[in-house]
């Protein structure tokens, strides 16, 4: 008997009972679509994160305060002090810039359109470099900005896009709470959110301007060092170290009022956060590939049970034992490549749609293995009904009604 | 009929039964028999007296408690499964009451499989199928699933899948079991003339006007011959 043969009596078989079939088939395929999906939305938000670990730029350290311990307890109060300590020291040689950094929220009011920033920050000319934001229309904060407190304002894609619409945002006068600042620069799209946060919401002015008109003189709320280059990294961090401890006056043994971290430290724990979750949508689609197989070995006990006269009938026509067990088992995994074929396509077709946030990212090795299991599937889950159908005696199985 | 130097079918002392101790059953009690090459034989007699079981084990179905089976100067006894398999889809075609094709498969499908277990090559198949059809006169319903096939139709197809290997018997368990008096008689002529092209043919039955068409028939009662008679000179064996 050849494969042509077997390949027909399965198509056969699994054409005969369309209805049954086809239940079968969506068990399979919905299993496999779901691994591959899930496995493929997990991949996203890692690759995410690690692209806002790249955006963010290996080179770049913050500065933020921290609770200390021993003699001092307090936090410490970011000011424009340390960041002068910092600049002006001569024990930084691996520094290459530093920005002072102050956060807020503000609603943006353009000729009545109104719009909440996330992000306001404010700092100064190295900032958009330090975190990696590139200007795609105007300019940037300049320098002589920064000196004279300017009141000037750049901002972010999704900002533009809420404020203005199509509108041209260069040089429009905007109301930031109670100041007007004047647009001067339109951000390029970045794509270092995390899924948490846009990265393009936010809108950025001179550190002096926005201490006078949204934040006031309290702390900083961070400040941003640029490494000389990134493998300066952990010398820059020591040299900052060593400078803020001197101008906090940090006694040897305590704990620092303050915490220096590089950007990716920060997005490390979010990336095993990432690969869990990857494992556990797996875990969960694997579960319900298992039902799917599971459904098979069903539907192909039935298919047995229900033959049980053609099979008997067979056998009396001479067919070998290894025929029956190699039709049925061709059968289940007919069904099952078919479900899996299916679900791929089905995968496919819904990783143009994002999910929570995320593209679907369809990982090749995902799709070869559900193929794959679902093959196995079909044999694994198939087995036991074709061993069964074959090993009944065709007296007996003429016999059944 | 040419002399047979090996008949097709010789069996001795032939003994079957089921079960043990109270509820043994004894099917068979010990039937000799030989069915020389072209014969038409028809086994009859009531229900319970043993047909069906030899039936069985004539066409290698069932294995009997003792005694030999030769099929067509092979020994079958203590043959495994496979080879049973094997000597079941070369020496053997049967004919069922229930017609048995195999459903939702069409006519030429069903009278095909047999070749394909034999691993008859495709082109061998088309052609030895298309033969096979047209000998029951089925030809123009060779696209026809089982169930838009009238009965007689339905066990015409089960003969020409019977006939397609050029089996050396030809089994039929109460071939008209399931037929209307017309059906009947189309499948009786086609016996007949299988009978006359030379074909082996034993057959089960209950009824006489069915047993009337075979050469020699073969009454059995509680496990044992009762009369094997040729049509012509009588021959009977008396019960044993």
């Amino acid at each position: 008997m050849g494969l042509r043969e077997l390949l027909r009596f399965a198509a056969a078989g699994v054409i005969a009972n369309k209805l049954r079939s086809s239940l079968t088939v969506l068990g399979v395929l919905i299993g496999v679509a779901s691994v591959i999906l899930l496995v493929g939305v997990g991949t996203a938000s890692q690759q995410s994160v690690q692209e806002s670990i790249e955006s963010l730029g290996s080179g770049t350290l913050t500065v933020s305060a921290s609770g200390g311990s021993g003699t001092r307890t307090e936090i410490a109060e970011l000011d424009l002090g340390a960041v002068e300590a910092i600049d002006r020291s001569e024990l930084t040689p691996d520094v290459a810039g530093v920005s002072p950094v102050v956060n807020g929220t503000a609603t943006a009011v353009w000729q009545g359109a109104e719009y909440e920033i996330a992000s306001v920050v404010g700092s100064d000319e190295d900032y958009l470099d330090a975190s990696n934001y590139e200007v795609s229309e105007g300019t940037g904060i300049l320098a002589e900005d920064v000196a004279e407190d300017r009141r000037v304002l750049v901002i972010g894609s999704t900002v533009a896009a809420e404020l203005f619409g199509g509108d041209d945002a260069l040089g429009q006068r905007v109301t930031l709470g109670a100041a007007v600042y004047t647009v001067v620069g339109v951000l390029a799209e970045s794509d270092s959110g995390t899924g948490f946060s846009d990265a393009n919401d936010i809108a950025v002015a001179p550190v002096g301007a926005v201490r006078d008109t949204l934040t006031g003189y309290g702390a900083l709320s961070q400040i941003l060092v640029q490494a000389a280059d990134s493998d300066a990294v952990d010398a820059a961090s020591a040299e900052v170290g060593a400078v803020l401890d001197d101008y906090y006056a940090v006694a040897d043994g305590d704990t620092a009022p303050y915490q220096v971290q590089n950007a990716s430290d920060l997005l490390e724990t979010q990336e095993d956060t990432a690969e869990t979750f990857t494992l556990l949508l797996g875990a969960v689609a694997a579960i319900s590939l298992l039902v799917g197989g599971i459904g098979i070995t069903n539907i192909m006990l039935v298919s047995v049970t229900e033959r049980t006269r053609e099979i008997g009938i067979r056998k009396a026509l001479g067919a070998p034992r290894r025929v029956i067990l190699t039709q049925f088992l061709a059968e289940a995994t007919a069904l099952s490549l078919i479900g899996g074929g299916l679900g791929v396509a089905l995968a496919y077709l819904l990783s143009n749609f994002s999910f929570a946030g995320y593209e679907t990212v369809i990982v090749p090795s995902s799709v070869g293995l559900a193929l794959g299991v679902s093959v196995a599937i079909g044999l694994f889950f198939g087995g036991y009904p074709a061993s069964r159908a074959a090993k009944l005696r065709p007296i007996d199985a003429l016999r059944y009604e | 009929m040419p002399p047979a130097t090996r008949p097709v079918i010789d069996i001795r002392a032939l003994v079957k039964r089921y079960g043990h101790g109270d509820t043994e059953v004894h099917a068979l009690r010990g039937v000799s028999l030989t069915v020389e090459r072209g014969e038409y034989v028809a086994v009859m007699g009531a229900s319970g007296s043993g047909k069906s079981t030899l039936m069985h084990i004539l066409g290698l179905l069932d294995a009997p408690t003792s005694g030999t089976y030769r099929l067509d100067g092979t020994d079958v006894n203590g043959l495994d499964e496979g080879a049973l398999g094997l000597v079941r889809n070369r020496r053997i075609g049967f004919v069922f009451q229930s017609f048995n094709l195999i459903p939702r498969t069409t006519a030429y499908a069903n009278v095909e499989l047999p070749l394909t277990y034999a691993g008859v090559k495709a082109p061998e198949r088309r052609r030895r199928t298309a033969a096979a059809l047209a000998q029951v006169g089925l030809s123009d319903r060779a696209d026809h699933l089982p169930n838009q096939l009238s009965g007689g139709q339905q066990q015409r197809v089960a003969v020409a899948r019977a006939l397609v290997t050029s089996p050396a018997l030809l089994l039929a368990d109460e071939p008209t079991g399931n037929l209307d008096s017309r059906s009947t008689s189309d499948v009786l002529d086609l016996f007949d003339r299988l009978s006359d092209l030379g074909r082996t043919i034993v057959l089960i039955t209950h009824e006489d006007d069915v047993a009337a068409r075979a050469s020699r028939v073969i009454r059995l009662r509680d496990g044992e011959i009762l009369s094997d008679t040729k049509t012509g000179p009588e021959v009977t064996r008396g019960a044993a």
